[in-house]
């Protein structure tokens, strides 16, 4: 296929409780705490703007927070990106580790690629701060 | 070693995905190259030289640790060479050596909007918080276009920022790599430059080396990486020099099929990936632009690019000869010793081809290698024809140093003649391809052995791990005539597959991932 659009998949086991994980997860403003490379994060209603390392600003549209299937959704509405939807799941393994899968659609593809990138980073952090905790 | 006594002083140079043919001392006609070719005369010039990957990243790491791609993880484009991997240039400072990488470096991603990568953000200073990064304690980078956070274009947008739109745009609007075409011919990543040929980044690498040279004492030790990103494309080179070769008078490339025909009979025979990338059904990896259509290819293109990558060649040699000239002013020149190589070959319209992918042949695989040792050296001026790879160049800069090989280096130091290579065991050298982008993966093996090449292709998207490619590069140098199920070769085919098997490097585990498209 030569199409212009990517898709990409990341993914972590943390031995921790899904409910734990979601609580980082699941809170649109903690994103800063747990990716590097993301300074801020400011949600107004379903937008949420995050401000990369570079500086660069990037808007995004919450589009799916489910507490109980552990399932975040977003898309970032900036110009670079002619589509973009990036969810991330949280499974419970049922052994007190969890399974957090990170999946990006977006047009241009390489950005999918980029994204993944720093999500497989972010999710190793995210695996890091939490497994230093227990 | 004389604890105290000076010592050779090395300059690594390395330009970015050159062909062994476009030097005058490998027979090229096209680009005058005299200082390198002097250089030749003088010292060892290597016939068979192979990459261990024929792309960047993957290559350069291969020449700073000494390791194949499997090892030191590097395993494509996009995947970043963990700061804590070994260094040859970290042993090199250890022992005394003042050390300095200018240019290119490339063993993290320069795609980095998130600003993730050391590499990218050290742009500030020529000094590394910590006094040295991977080994060097100066920096100064430098890649092929003119926006981002490196050195060089730092300095272009300050100093000339008229010049900065003069360059071609490496990325297209959907952010991947650019096939727009120009100059005469419209051919892709040929683009009309009017920058002044002293801000072009060739010219600026030299000026900054000599800069970094001048502030040594007289007596220091030193190890400069000195790290051209030319003649890789795009070919944009300053046009006031591009008028030294017409492209109009290029000859068409020997490896280039003239007859349409004949050249989709070349690539029929061949596994299946090189006739879907030639026809526009198969991307299988970032390096070249996913829209151009190589079947588009014209025989001016070919000329065009040719022309312009032998200008490209001509200011490299040109700049390297300012600094050899620097050299000899500060009064080294009897104790500094030379190499001068790249990191991988470009296809260049090889088989109707521009750029490099999972394509292992001479075009990508034949690299220029020359080793001028310090004339204090006392050696003798070789042409060495065993194979060696960049794997070697690592433990040469320990023995030039007086310094033992490091034991996780995998090479061994290059040869000075055929008879040393043949005593110490240079039989084969090894080359890994593995790209796993938006779905399509490509995997090969390939070893090169006493006048074969074998490719061995591991299961993937469109291989099921049965094909191969084998070539007799004596009787066959252009690779057309693909001997793998040729049952008169099977016995050389058995054999040097089980040399590959044999001879395998151990990977690395956990596998690092692909962070980024380049």
């Amino acid at each position: 296929m030569t199409t212009t659009r990517g898709s990409v998949r990341r993914e972590a086991r943390i031995r921790r409780p899904a409910s734990e994980i979601w609580r980082w997860v699941g809170d649109p403003e903690r994103l800063p705490d747990w990716w590097p490379g993301i300074t801020a994060a400011k949600v107004d209603g379903d937008e949420r703007t995050i401000t990369l390392g570079s500086g660069l600003p990037m808007p995004e549209k919450l589009l799916t927070i489910d507490d109980i299937q552990r399932r975040f959704q977003y898309r970032i509405t900036g110009p670079l990106f002619r589509e973009h939807t990036s969810t991330i799941d949280v499974h419970d393994l049922g052994d007190d580790t969890s399974l957090v899968v990170y999946s990006i659609d977006a047009d241009p593809a390489t950005m999918a690629l980029v994204i993944a990138g720093a999500a497989g980073n972010a999710l190793e952090h995210l695996r890091s701060i939490l497994e230093g905790e227990s | 070693m004389v604890q105290g006594a000076p010592r050779r002083k090395i300059l690594l140079v390395t330009t970015d995905q050159q062909r062994y043919d476009t030097l005058g001392c490998n027979g090229g006609t096209l680009a005058r190259t005299p200082v390198v070719d002097r250089l030749a005369s003088a010292g060892i010039r290597y016939e068979r030289c192979s990459p261990q990957s024929v792309v960047c990243m993957p290559s350069r790491s291969t020449i700073l640790t000494g390791q194949h791609p499997s090892t030191h993880g590097v395993w494509m484009n996009g995947v970043p060479l963990p700061l804590d991997a070994p260094s040859v240039a970290e042993l090199l400072r250890m022992s005394g050596y003042r050390t300095a990488l200018v240019g290119k470096p490339h063993f993290q991603p320069f795609f980095d909007p998130f600003q993730r990568f050391l590499e990218n953000s050290l742009g500030d200073s020529t000094v590394p918080s910590g006094g040295s990064h991977r080994g060097f304690e100066h920096l100064e980078f430098a890649t092929h276009g003119p926006v981002g956070p490196l050195h060089y274009s730092r300095w272009l947008m300050a100093m000339h920022p008229e010049a900065v739109g003069g360059l071609y745009r490496v990325l297209d609007d959907a952010l991947q790599v650019n096939a727009d075409g120009g100059g005469a011919t419209a051919a892709p990543q040929v683009h009309v430059n009017p920058i002044q040929r002293e801000w072009y980044h060739t010219d600026w690498v030299a000026d900054r080396t000599i800069a970094w040279l001048d502030s040594l004492a007289a007596g220091d030790d030193w190890f400069c990486w000195m790290s051209f990103p030319d003649p890789h494309h795009p070919w944009d080179p300053p046009e006031s020099e591009v008028g030294r070769i017409n492209w109009r008078d290029v000859p068409l490339p020997t490896g280039y099929p003239q007859d349409r025909q004949e050249r989709e009979r070349i690539l029929e025979a061949k596994p299946r990936h090189w006739r879907m990338w030639y026809d526009g059904t198969l991307v299988s990896n970032y390096e070249a632009p996913a829209r151009w259509v190589p079947a588009t290819l014209t025989d001016d293109q070919v000329r065009e690019v040719n022309a312009r990558n032998a200008v490209e060649c001509e200011l490299i040699d040109e700049a390297l000869g300012r600094v050899l000239q620097r050299i000899d002013e500060r009064g080294w020149g009897s104790d500094v010793d030379v190499i001068f190589t790249t990191d991988h070959g470009e296809l260049q319209g090889d088989f109707g081809l521009l750029f490099k992918g999972p394509y292992h042949v001479d075009a990508l695989m034949r690299l220029p290698l020359i080793w001028r040792p310090a004339a204090s050296a006392q050696r003798a001026p070789a042409v060495v024809s065993r194979p060696v790879g960049l794997v070697d160049i690592a433990p040469t800069l320990c023995t030039i140093a007086g310094l033992a090989a490091a034991d996780w280096m995998q090479g061994a130091s290059l040869p000075i003649s055929d008879t040393d290579a043949e005593a110490r065991g240079f039989e084969r050298v090894l080359t890994e391809w593995d790209s796993e982008l938006f779905g399509v993966g490509v995997h090969l093996r390939t070893i090169t052995r006493a006048g074969w090449v074998l490719t061995r292709y591991l299961p993937g998207t469109v291989h099921d791990g049965t094909e191969g490619e084998l070539y007799d590069t004596v009787a066959d140098p252009l690779q057309r005539h693909n001997r793998w199920d040729d049952p008169a070769c099977r016995g050389i085919r058995d054999d040097l597959l089980a040399d590959l098997l044999d001879n395998a490097p151990p990977p690395r585990q956990p596998k690092l991932q692909l962070e980024a498209p380049v």
